[in-house]
């Protein structure tokens, strides 16, 4: 929870130390609150926000707090405030079930509307929630391409380059001296990218899982781990020190 | 021999004394007479007296629980077939299955050598599902099952058809029961009962504790404007036991808890005798005594490993190994703390310090069953404190002090488990139920609105912001009575029943390679092991579990494949929250033992070494004093506190010392805790900013750290969110198992540490938040301890600045670098990581 820490506290930026990652030939800045930058385009770019996952549990009996949305639009306020962009896209999964953006109360509706404003806005699908945004602002897709790179939610098997998604939520573990610290990050061997889960209950999948196998080429991959205030970033190979 | 010493109620009146003649036929035969605090206990029974028995093991207890209702189930006879259905009569209780199963054995035996017409069942999670029903149709006399089971049970709609008519509740190990969150979960099931069986009776048996009322209450139904509680009974007695300290020429370490320098010396002791009881503190201890036993176990000995975390067949089978005498030693941590029959043990080896007095007595009471004959014990400390530890809790065994905790205040998770339970059995009425609760001892000064705000909670996890309406889990309709929504509700419930919720944990499973190298499949279960712990192996890595030296073969559809190994340096598991805190009784004896020139003088000569060097290098604090040393060591300078107030205060105190020093500007870098004392790092020269009083010792050590400080503190806590995880998973707002599929612990505590951070975010006096704080305030951070620690050294802190480290400092100093990492120092690490791979050339660095 660095993250809403983060977001609510404001910092100033120069005390934020963002990583530089550059994909398929693209500038790309991963930034500690765990959304990505392309500064040439000016398109920042999220995954995986799970709105309305207290709400989704609720539904089947597990009152979680309904708290959630908020302070994952809380985040996603400061990371639009840092960067300005033009564009917005939020790489599927932004809601946690089919039900919750046509049941998304009103005063969150207004929170994504002004954030919205005067901006472009791209709702990618996931398998969270297939049908699209309902009643929001921007367009939803299964897929879309910009600036030289693809966007969708599931990482693809095929040929990768170029591609940003979201979906599997990575994670890594830092091994020094038998103590272990595992964080969410962004996963890139500089052809593809990884992006973490953005929403704040999400938990994440470390990148030596299975179902990580054959992304990436891993003598090539890094981690660039979200930190408290800055982003760490770490060779694949050199996470078990 | 055994004497009832104490009675503290008049005895009743009348010849209710005769027993039937079976029972006095087989006494006869025996040549036995029944014992007097059986025929007490009998009696008070058959006078409609609940009673608590206090005493020691071998006295007979569970003959005399079971007395008035063997009894009274004789004088009632045969039912004959096919009559009308009548309900259980005697419920027993007890901590462990095993123990449930154990008794059953025992009590079957005098049941059918006289003859009675009385039906013994036990059931537990193991027992199938098709005795589980045979068993709610045509119910046993006599039921001996778990608190769980129990709780499932009152959770059934047919519960008051199953309880209207019974007659007796016979709770075993009260003692063990009543201190913890299962034991206020019992609480409440016996209220229910009470209510379903007005006329019910209740029997705890129990070893000695420190304050036997405490018991007595909670045996009792409690009401508004009167205190309640059972009758008493005491046996003193059996003989002395012979204690002693083990003695030996080999050096004792500094520091550690591996007790391997005695490894030779416990081996002639097992040899020495028939069957040799080892206790150890933690399950890591366990293993690495099994381990070291059977390097030098030329004679090949039987001797087994059981703990808590191993497959339960292989735990079973040590049991039957141990019950008929084929085990010449039996390693064990506290799961056999409890009375299970163990057969002819005449020697308890306790390794490491015993951490609390009264622990000490009872798993002493585990050698020899024989009433009258002394059971014998050595103790082996680990290291130069425990020594003196042991020694404290010698003395402390022979005088017979206790110090178990006291009962405490019903937790609020287990309180919402219990209402949602009770919903589910049926609907109930708000006011009734809260009459009901308020009858449990622990629940009994429950503020009403804090209940409704339980209820709430229960229905749609009682939240200001009100959103979950129309999901609620309990609703209250026209009738005032609330019932659950939906059959899903139950079934979750029975799902997620009882208190113990297991740390992260994942299955250990034997396998073999096949020819072309690959994994084969399904080999034996070995037990369980922390996700944590597993984690950080990666294939190839050994470690030692269940016994063997294992390798890890990687993690399958949750279950963590090994394969047997060869090495001289496996790892060792390690369990959190496997240790327990110096007991406040022993710390004060062993800070009256520092203080005193005759008590050191009965210390072995190495470890009176150690303290008079202590003495003359630096000093040996008196009872009240608290001592602070100072010193520099490489390129930072040290203070350590010697409090001796248990780890958990200690590392407690750590986090708010360090929180003071930085504000002082003095800049911690680190700290350890142990048992005895604190060890705090800074780049800053602290020795001198005291001595110069640019920052006053006595400020620093103010109480009133226990204000902002400890609060600030308490939210960025890793020991806060583990808390809050068990009271999440408790109170029913995650739960452990899913309809359908099965959650990881890693699952559950990910999402548990995430929805602490935005409940405390957004609604930090959430009803679940509170139950956290309560818990922690006990707990996990031992702050009540801490608070009386820090008044009772006002004006008695004493510095002493040293050049370099002492005698005393030198345990604590051994422990830098071996705890866990957790909050701030994570990005310590992180950021040690990344330094590495900025002088790599990579196309990526940092702006």
């Amino acid at each position: 929870m660095y993250r809403l820490a983060q977001a609510l506290s404001a910092p100033a930026d120069s005390t934020v130390v963002s990583a530089r990652a550059i994909v398929h030939g693209v500038e790309a800045i991963c930034d500690p609150l765990g959304s990505l930058y392309l500064p040439e385009t000016r398109t920042l770019v999220v995954s995986d926000l799970h709105l309305e996952k207290g709400a989704a549990f609720a539904r089947r009996g597990m009152m979680l707090p309904p708290y959630d949305t908020l302070a994952t639009l809380r985040v996603l306020e400061a990371a639009i405030t840092r960067h300005d962009p033009k564009l917005v896209i939020s790489l599927g999964d932004n809601f946690h079930d089919r039900v919750g953006s046509v049941a998304l109360p009103e005063t969150f509706r207004h929170m994504i509307a002004a954030m919205a404003m005067g901006r472009e806005w791209i709702w990618i699908n996931g398998n969270h929630d297939p049908d699209g945004a309902c009643g929001l602002p921007g367009i939803s897709l299964d897929e879309f391409q910009h600036a030289g790179l693809i966007f969708r939610h599931e990482p693809s098997r095929g040929d990768a380059a170029g591609e940003i998604a979201g979906h599997l939520h990575p994670a890594a573990t830092v091994i020094r001296r038998e103590k272990s610290v595992r964080r969410a990050c962004f996963a890139t061997d500089g052809k593809r990218m990884l992006m973490p889960a953005f929403g704040v209950t999400t938990g994440g999948l470390d990148l030596r899982h299975r179902a990580m196998t054959g992304l990436f080429d891993r003598a090539r991959l890094v981690a660039h781990m979200l930190g408290r205030d800055r982003i760490y970033s770490v060779r694949f190979t050199n996470l078990i020190a | 021999m055994f004497s009832v010493n104490r009675i503290d109620s008049p005895r009743p009146q009348g010849d209710a004394l005769t027993l039937p003649a079976p029972f006095l036929r087989w006494f006869g035969e025996r040549g036995w007479q029944p014992r007097a605090h059986q025929l007490e206990l009998l009696a008070r029974a058959e006078a409609g007296e609940s009673t608590l028995l206090i005493a020691p093991t071998g006295a007979g207890k569970t003959l005399a629980g079971f007395l008035p209702s063997l009894v009274d189930l004789t004088r009632r006879g045969k039912i004959p077939p096919g009559s009308a259905f009548r309900g259980i009569h005697t419920l027993y209780l007890s901590p462990l299955k095993a123990l449930a199963v154990d008794i059953e054995r025992n009590l079957m035996k005098p049941v059918g050598e006289m003859g009675l017409p009385v039906r013994v069942e036990n059931r537990t999670g193991d027992t199938p599902q098709a005795k589980r029903q045979r068993q709610k149709l045509n119910p046993p006399d006599i039921l001996l099952t778990t608190p769980e089971q129990l709780a499932l049970l009152l959770a059934n709609g047919e519960a008051e058809r199953f309880f209207r008519d019974l007659r007796y509740v016979v709770f075993d190990e009260l003692h063990s029961l009543v201190t913890s969150k299962r034991g206020h979960l019992l609480s409440l099931g016996l209220a229910r009962l009470r209510r379903l069986a007005p006329s019910l009776q209740t029997i705890g048996l129990s070893a000695t504790v420190a304050d036997p009322m405490d018991l007595q209450r909670w045996l009792a139904p409690q009401s508004p404007d009167t205190v309640a509680h059972a009758g008493l009974v005491t046996v003193k007695g059996g003989a002395r036991p012979q204690i002693s300290i083990l003695r030996t020429d080999e050096h004792v370490p500094w520091a550690g808890h591996s007790a391997r320098y005695a490894i030779a010396d416990v081996y002639e002791a097992i040899k020495e005798h028939a069957t040799t009881l080892l206790f150890v503190n933690t399950r890591s201890q366990a293993e690495l005594l099994f381990q070291e036993l059977w390097t030098i176990n030329d004679d090949n000995l039987p001797i087994a490993l059981h703990h808590g975390s191993l497959d339960v067949a292989q735990r079973r089978k040590v049991e039957a190994a141990m019950s008929e005498n084929r085990l010449r030693a039996v390693v064990a941590t506290s799961t056999l703390d409890l009375g299970i029959d163990w057969g002819d043990v005449d020697l308890v080896v306790h390794v490491g310090a015993p951490k609390g007095a009264s622990r000490l007595a009872q798993r002493i009471g585990r050698a020899n069953h024989r009433m009258d004959e002394p059971s014998k014990a050595i103790l082996v400390p680990a290291n130069r404190f425990e020594v003196m530890e042991c020694q404290a809790a010698l003395d402390a065994n022979y005088i017979g002090a206790q110090d178990t905790p006291p009962v405490g205040k019903g937790a609020l998770d287990v309180l919402a488990q219990h209402v949602l339970g009770m919903a589910c059995a049926a609907p109930f009425d708000p006011l009734s139920l809260y009459e009901e609760i308020t009858s449990a001892s622990p629940y009994s000064s429950l503020p009403w609105e804090t209940f409704e705000r339980v209820i709430d909670f229960v229905a749609t996890g009682g939240y200001a912001l009100k959103t979950y309406e129309r999901y609620a889990r309990i609703r209250r309709t026209k009738d005032g009575l609330f019932r659950v929504s939906n059959p899903l509700v139950a079934q979750q419930y029975r799902l997620n029943v009882g208190t113990i919720v297991e740390s992260p944990m994942l299955n250990v499973r034997m396998v073999k390679r096949n020819q072309r190298g690959s994994l084969g499949r399904g080999g034996m279960s070995l037990g369980k092991v922390e996700e944590y712990f597993l984690e950080m192996l990666s294939q190839g890595d050994t470690f030692l579990f269940s016994g063997k030296v294992l390798r890890f073969e990687g993690i399958r559809e949750s279950e963590c494949l090994v394969s047997q190994a060869f090495s001289f340096d496996p790892k060792v598991p390690s369990y959190q929250g496997g240790k327990f805190p110096l007991s406040t009784y022993l710390a004060e004896q062993v800070r009256k033992m520092l203080a005193d020139p005759a008590r050191r003088a009965s210390l072995p000569e190495q470890v009176r070494d150690w303290l008079s060097l202590q003495n003359d290098v630096s000093m040996l604090p008196r009872e009240d004093e608290l001592l602070i040393e100072t010193f520099p060591r490489g390129s930072r300078h040290y203070m350590v506190i010697y409090a001796f107030e248990g780890r958990l205060a200690h590392q407690t105190l750590g986090m708010l010392l360090t929180r003071r020093l930085d504000r002082a500007g003095l800049k911690p870098l680190g700290f350890v805790a142990t048992d005895y004392s604190l060890a705090v790092w800074a780049l800053d020269d602290l020795g001198t900013t005291f001595q110069l009083r640019r920052k006053a010792l006595a400020d620093l050590f103010d109480e009133d750290m226990l204000g902002d400080d400890l609060e600030a503190w308490l939210n960025e806590s890793f020991l806060l969110k583990r808390t809050f995880r068990n009271c999440a998973v408790i109170a029913g707002l995650i739960d452990q198992r899913h309809p359908g599929k099965e959650k990881t612990g890693r699952q559950v505590t990910v999402s548990a540490d995430l929805i602490y951070d935005v409940l405390r975010a957004h609604e930090p006096d959430h009803l679940l938040l509170e139950a956290t704080r309560n818990d922690a305030a006990t707990g996990l951070l031992d702050i009540g301890r801490l608070g009386d620690m820090l008044k009772r050294i006002k004006g008695h802190i004493t510095h002493r600045r040293l050049d370099r480290i002492s005698p005393l400092a030198v345990p604590v100093m051994l422990e830098i670098g071996k705890e866990a990492v957790q909050g701030e120092a994570q990005d310590f690490l992180l950021s040690e990581a990344a330094d590495d791979l900025i002088n790599e050339a990579m196309g990526t660095e940092p702006l």
